[in-house]
């Protein structure tokens, strides 16, 4: 399956290829052919994921330099589950939005944003989801410093 | 035929038409009905018998804050009934994680309750941020950061017999407590 799949998505991208070893099996995908593979991953009848689980991101570190951003699909006619994968620019980690193609991607990939400070281009509405509107830094980043006071209030213990 | 007598003038304690709760009472302040006491004491016993809850809970806290109402704990024992307004509250429970986010809405439901106005924390995440001390930077490392709290509650989250013995201390501030020097 994962194979076929494989096929479907070289049609756009002829960089994806499979990572790992685990549930779910995952591809990844070249930044700037997400969109594409997702759209044909959405639309076409021999894969049709017509729901977006999850969608999470990874800080690799200042060392690596890399960020990841994990979309999780399902097929719910073919009760088959995949990961996409995309790595950035931990510098200026930025790829398109999926808002366009499932409408569930809206508050994931703020979450994301709000967590990691990834941006997602064309996004109707990017703004942080959890954390205050006020609040400085991406907590999830491995470089993340608290703030001293936030409204007055001390952070640390 | 039963004949009438003097005695049956009297009161009878063991008449089937009178409360028996009255009997200690008759005994001890006799027929005058007269009590007489501080009108501190007065006062204090009155609000210590009817603290009202705000209906607040932020966490798993409040699970244990809801056991605390129901019947094999029966909170309403203590006259306290939970209000769904600040304005009408005494007593805050604050029952759960306070988060950065969450801290500006305990603040202000704190402010619109009407002094006098009391604050139990229950549970460690109020008490010192719990297990989130460390590493959560979202959390509020004790609600006391933001509101001033009268009493605090160990445990994680408290059980509600824990719940009740905070209640019943802050029922001892209450009873120490003067209208003329106000604490608070």
């Amino acid at each position: 399956m994962i194979e076929r799949l494989l096929s479907l998505v070289k049609e756009v991208d002829g960089s994806a290829e499979i990572v790992g070893n685990a549930f779910p099996p995952t591809l990844s995908v070249s930044r700037n052919a997400l969109p594409d593979a997702a759209r044909v991953l959405h639309s076409s009848p021999a894969a049709y994921f017509d729901q977006l689980s999850c969608v999470t991101g990874v800080d690799n570190g200042p060392e690596a330099n890399t960020m990841e951003v994990i979309y999780h699909l399902y097929s719910i006619p073919f009760n088959v589950s995949l990961a996409l994968k995309v790595t950035l620019n931990r510098d200026n980690p930025e790829v398109e939005s999926l808002c366009s193609i499932w409408k569930s991607a809206n508050w994931l990939e703020r979450e994301t944003y709000d967590m990691l400070g990834i941006r997602f281009i064309n996004h109707p509405d990017l703004r942080r989801l959890l954390m205050p509107a006020d609040w400085e830094g991406f907590p999830l980043r491995k470089d993340y410093q608290e703030m001293d006071t936030y409204r007055e209030v001390k952070v640390k213990y | 035929m039963s004949a009438t007598t003097k005695n049956d003038q009297l009161p009878d304690p063991a008449s089937a038409s009178e409360d028996p709760s009255s009997f200690a009472y008759k005994e001890s302040f006799g027929s005058s009905g007269l009590i007489i006491t501080k009108v501190d004491n007065l006062f204090n016993w009155s609000r210590l018998s009817s603290l009202f809850p705000m209906t607040f809970g932020i966490a798993c806290c409040a699970i244990e804050y809801m056991s605390t109402g129901t019947s094999p704990y029966d909170m309403d024992r203590f006259g306290m009934v939970p209000r769904a307004t600040p304005r009408q509250s005494d007593v805050m429970i604050v029952a759960g994680t306070v988060t950065f986010k969450m801290a500006d809405r305990v603040r202000r439901l704190y402010e619109q309750m009407a002094e006098p106005r009391y604050v139990i924390s229950m549970g460690s995440c109020s008490n010192c941020g719990g297990p989130y001390w460390q590493h959560g930077y979202h959390v509020v490392k004790g609600v006391d950061r933001v509101i001033p709290v009268d009493v605090y509650v160990p445990g994680c989250p408290p059980r509600p017999e824990a719940l009740i013995g905070g209640i019943l201390k802050l029922h001892e501030i209450i009873r120490n407590e003067t209208l003329i020097n106000k604490q608070s």
